[in-house]
């Protein structure tokens, strides 16, 4: 069932997606001989190069949904989306390498939730692990729904195609190769993107005229990041600095890029401590110039698109379908197919890194945990497997819900915001403060989900006033973070702590930080890169000022 | 440490420099024999030829670290 496609693709094209699909069957088949112990399922046997872990880091967050969600806001903005990459991610990334990979890695935690049961208790530990499990699963199926309608708007697949095509080959392949095919093909997908995007860019340049060109096409205010952040009512965003600042690049930055265990998981696959760091340090780099990526191509389509340019007749144009525009304008077949194949790429790996977390989270932190503990590490090998198969039918399930009710969509987002907005208080506190109380931790941590509610509520029924939901959303992520931080100080005061002993290695004070200040040759301390990164993304901003 | 991670789990330059270099040939023949009007979208440049060349550089590099390191 084919209908009306927007991208001319033929024979070479579906040449060029099958030689992909091949490849990631194939590194999973070659994997399956490897894994024996849960800890090569689930961690990649903790073997993994640096190379490998950092661009894995940074593609477990670059979905297709991502990519064309975010020129879409390019087009919309200008070159304040660059927030996104720059503060909303660098700093977080160089902190996360720096300060909190050693309590993850030296604990050898086999999640990010496994580190809140031993730091605080039991009750911290399963709300955190069980939201997570089921953010991933539902995840999964919205990004799996997404794929196919993309691929449905841009060859004619139907639905059900796309669905079962995605979902089979992700399942073949993590079950065969468990996290590692999963990393494998994060890799893989990082090359295809620069590969098939960045004709898009060269040849969007041509036509505009080069750099110079480029410039003089593109109205004036949307090549500035910083300038008009002065009000929220002074740009299109609809928020101040402040909001940018402790909203993005503090709470919502933070709490993803250091407590997220979609991304953390792949630091954790190194093979040293050292390796673990650099990690989130090494990908900060390439994670400098995604925008040339995204955010180019959606300052193209306002300067050679009538439709796009501000105040044009006939309402607003679809921001989304901007990468998808210039594809078609400019792509003969062949290469066409290597951008498409990027985009399938990105989908799929996007549901594979989902799938993965949650067959570790579920195994390990639920049911590891609380329904079978003390097994045999092949009993949870087996168990891994097994819910990998039930993971990957969820998300068929939860994309066939959300194409009968869209809107759901938006609700679980919201509801995903409410969970993950605080979290960063808690382990920020956990890991740097000793006299938090387990007891502080839980409550801290389901104030903080409360106040996001509350203050949710009172920005719908109009009490709030924002000026755009982006703002609503900075502004509720900060809140949330502060109710967490301030509830989880007052209750650990009253409540009675851990003990020196039991917080060995867990909490910065208390740790012996021993490989951390062990000689090592200058050019592989974490230290250096970060800073470096840190001064690189200072400079970007300055430039784009 | 070079090679430390060949002998555990699969070296993934090798799949990968595959990929990359079938692509480039596959790209740079559909190049070469492709009718050169499909490429007016492109400003007639051919770009399959072009960027075809690229990844079969690319994907060969990968291989060659791969072999270098195998026989090291």
């Amino acid at each position: 069932m084919v209908s009306k496609a927007l991208l001319p693709v033929n024979g070479i094209d579906y040449l060029i997606i099958g030689a992909y699909l091949f490849i990631t069957v194939f590194v999973g088949y070659s994997l399956k001989k490897y894994m024996k112990t849960g800890e090569d399922f689930f961690l990649s046997g903790r073997s993994l190069p640096t190379w490998i872990t950092s661009l894995a880091f940074l593609s477990a967050n670059l979905g297709a949904l991502e990519i064309i969600g975010m020129a879409g806001n390019s087009a919309k903005y200008g070159i304040m989306t660059a927030h996104f990459y720059w503060i909303g991610a660098i700093p977080a990334m160089i902190f996360l390498g720096l300060f909190m990979m050693p309590f993850y890695y030296e604990n050898r935690v086999k999640s990010v939730p496994e580190y809140l049961k031993l730091r605080y208790n039991n009750a911290t530990h399963a709300l955190n692990a069980v939201s997570f499990a089921i953010m991933t699963v539902l995840m999964s199926g919205i990004s799996m729904y997404a794929m196919a309608l993309l691929f449905k708007l841009m060859l004619g697949w139907s639905l059900t195609s796309s669905i079962l095509l995605s979902a089979s080959v992700v399942l073949v392949y993590i079950f065969w190769g468990g996290l590692s095919s999963s990393i494998y093909n994060e890799v893989i997908q990082f090359f295809l993107i620069w590969l098939g995007l960045l004709p898009v860019v060269l040849l969007g340049l041509k036509e505009v005229g080069g750099f110079q060109g480029f410039i003089e096409r593109v109205p004036a205010e949307f090549l500035h990041s910083w300038k008009n952040l002065g009000s929220a009512t002074q740009n299109p965003l609809g928020i101040e600095w402040v909001g940018v600042v402790l909203g993005l690049g503090f709470v919502l930055s933070f709490g993803y890029w250091t407590t997220d265990f979609l991304v953390v998981q792949r630091a954790l696959a190194s093979r040293s401590l050292n390796s673990a760091r650099l990690t989130p340090i090494v990908a900060s780099f390439p994670k400098m110039i995604i925008p040339i990526l995204v955010i180019v191509p959606g300052l193209l389509v306002v300067a050679l698109l009538p439709a796009f340019q501000p105040g044009a007749a006939g309402g607003a144009p679809d921001y989304n379908s901007a990468i998808l525009l210039l594809m078609g304008r400019y792509l003969p077949n062949g290469i066409l197919g290597l951008a498409v194949t990027a985009l399938l790429a990105s989908f799929m790996s996007g549901m594979a890194g989902n799938v993965t977390a949650f067959n570790t989270v579920w195994t390990y932190d639920i049911y590891g945990s609380y329904i079978a503990p003390g097994r045999s590490d092949q009993h949870y090998l087996t168990m891994g497997k097994a819910v990998t198969v039930v993971g990957v039918l969820f998300s068929i399930l939860t994309a066939y819900i959300v194409q009968h009710f869209s809107n759901i969509m938006d609700y679980m987002q919201l509801v995903f915001s409410f969970f993950n907005a605080p979290l960063f208080a808690t382990f920020l506190l956990g890991m740097f403060w000793k006299r938090a109380t387990p007891a502080g931790g839980f409550w801290g941590l389901l104030s903080g989900i409360l106040a996001a509610v509350a203050h949710y509520l009172l920005y719908k029924s109009g009490i709030l006033p924002y000026s755009s939901d982006m703002g609503a959303n900075f502004y509720q992520a900060w809140w949330a973070w502060l109710v967490d931080f301030v509830v989880t100080i007052l209750v650990s005061l009253f409540t009675k702590r851990k003990s020196d002993q039991e917080l060995k290695g867990l909490v910065y004070s208390l740790s012996s930080r021993s490989g951390r200040d062990a000689s090592r040759r200058w050019f592989l301390r974490p230290e250096i890169w970060g800073s470096l990164s840190l001064l690189l993304v200072v400079i970007l901003n300055v430039l784009f000022w | 440490m070079p090679g430390k991670e060949s002998n555990h789990f699969l070296d993934l330059k090798l799949p990968l420099g595959a990929l990359l270099s079938f692509y480039g040939v596959v790209l740079g023949l559909y190049g070469i024999f492709s009718d050169p009007s499909v490429y007016t979208k492109s400003f007639h440049i051919n770009v399959n030829l072009y960027w075809g060349g690229l990844l079969l550089a690319l994907g060969l590099l990968l291989l060659l670290l791969t072999f270098r390191r195998r026989r090291g």
